[in-house]
């Protein structure tokens, strides 16, 4: 018994199936409180009024765009060093929720600079580096779309994944050289443990971060759920295309 | 594989080929800009490091499909990946080719377009550098995009939505060095210098793993 076994997809329909639900109603109540609380009871903050109280989405949906390339990556590597279909199918399934995790932080980004930086846009480096984050997932989806062969097109998005990767880290850093900007450092740096954020916010600043993972592997597997079916109605429909037609009850008769 | 170069070369110097096509686009586009933003010179010559740089690789860009797709549809490409050389070598000699015929030309009208663009005098040699350096990594770069693609009826739309995120860290490498010139532009240079050596050295192999799946 391996990890390896629920690259069988029966096996892992037979697994995941029963859990989403599970998953659904976990995500539902951890982004909602996390929401609720952030939203309706924490005070305001003195200098940023009540604008500070969108960072409940921000945050989060940018901790899950960037953590749902890196889950493609490893899907994509596990593709290409070990043909489970599951994996490419996953990688897949998690691009449209990470664009759309990507959009979330951008369009909340940019309402919340309204009123504080006094404009929507700025060519900041972590503001460009997401837009930059968000024209590769919109050309990984675009070249899965594009390629009829399933297996072709996993391979290929699965090269284009892993030189993606490399560029857009490059790509952070080379915006960084270009423009010094005025988003602020990280909030919750990871690395030294230390937090800028005071523990009002943070509570349900994390609860939200966990509930967003959640709601990330609720849609992942669901959409890999759907993938899955989805290629076994078509090799049904394929086989039965490929039988002599069965006449019709009327046709018989006439 | 000198063979395959001067093959190349012959196919894109002939007529129909695409080779001034190229340069004619990174005419236009300059040409058009200041229609565009105003004809002050001053503001012509803030903005042409950028232009020029933007132009250069738009036309890099223009050129990239055709770097398979022949091959691809007369057969070719299938008899050149069964041939002994390694199609990692293939790959990085059509970039070679495509380079040879796109970004080197470019490179040298280059500095005539910036007379257009009211240049200044002291980043003419950053400009000549600039694109000497990052132009074969816009080559090598745009191969990969093209080896990835290379299967598709429609290709070329898709080619640049792949292509021109990953053109990114050149174009502001590049076109800081002519910004900033002897203030800073060596540091530029040196970085972009560091992403075409990378990119050579490792999308040969992504190129030809690209090419591989396609011909399956």
């Amino acid at each position: 018994m391996s990890l390896w076994d629920y690259a069988n997809p029966r096996k892992f329909l037979a697994v995941t199936t029963p859990l989403l639900p599970w998953l659904a109603a976990a995500s539902a109540l951890l982004v909602g409180s996390s929401l609720i609380w952030g939203f309706f009871f924490t005070p305001e903050a003195e200098r940023f009024g009540s604008t500070v109280k969108i960072i409940y989405l921000h945050v989060p949906a940018a901790l899950m765009a960037i953590n749902a390339w890196l889950m493609m990556l490893v899907a994509s590597l596990i593709w290409l060093v070990r043909r489970h279909h599951v994996s490419a199918l996953a990688a897949k399934a998690a691009a449209p929720v990470g664009v759309t995790m990507t959009l979330i932080a951008l369009a909340t980004g940019a309402i919340w600079g309204q009123p504080t930086w006094g404009t929507w846009w700025v060519w900041d480096p972590r503001l460009t580096s997401f837009l930059i984050l968000f024209l590769f997932y919109l050309g990984y989806i675009a070249l899965w779309e594009a390629i009829e062969d399933p297996d072709t097109a996993a391979d290929l998005t699965s090269v284009l994944c892993m030189v993606g990767s490399v560029f857009a880290i490059l790509s952070r850093y080379a915006v960084r050289f270009w423009n010094q900007g005025l988003h602020q450092g990280t909030s919750v740096p990871v690395a030294t443990g230390g937090r800028t954020v005071a523990d009002v916010y943070f509570i349900p600043l994390a609860i939200g971060m966990v509930g967003f993972g959640v709601l990330f592997v609720w849609l992942v597997l669901l959409r890999t759920g759907s993938e899955i079916r989805a290629r076994r109605t078509r090799a049904l429909l394929a086989r039965a295309r490929r039988m002599p037609p069965v006449p019709l009850a009327t046709e018989r008769e006439a | 594989m000198r063979a395959l170069l001067l093959r190349d070369l012959r196919i894109a110097t002939r007529a129909g080929g695409g080779f001034g096509l190229g340069l004619a686009f990174f005419l236009i586009v300059v040409v058009l800009v200041p229609f565009g933003v105003g004809a002050e010179t001053a503001t012509l010559r803030l903005i042409a490091p950028g232009i020029l740089w933007v132009g250069a690789l738009l036309a890099a860009l223009l050129t990239l499909d055709r770097l398979f797709a022949l091959d691809w549809e007369d057969g070719s490409l299938a008899l050149i990946a069964t041939s002994p050389a390694p199609l990692e070598g293939v790959a990085l000699l059509k970039a070679l080719a495509h380079w040879l015929t796109t970004g080197l030309p470019l490179t040298l009208a280059a500095p005539l377009l910036g007379v257009l663009l009211n240049l200044a005098p002291e980043a003419y040699p950053w400009l000549v550098a600039s694109l000497l350096v990052g132009t074969p990594a816009l080559s090598v770069i745009g191969t990969f995009g093209a080896a990835l693609t290379v299967g598709l009826r429609r290709g070329g739309l898709l080619l640049s939505l792949l292509v021109l995120p990953l053109y990114v860290p050149t174009l502001i490498f590049g076109a800081e060095a002519v910004r900033r010139g002897a203030d800073g532009g060596a540091t530029a240079l040196a970085l972009m210098g560091g992403i075409t050596l990378g990119a050579l050295a490792l999308l040969p192999f992504a190129a030809a793993a690209a090419l591989r799946v396609n011909l399956r």
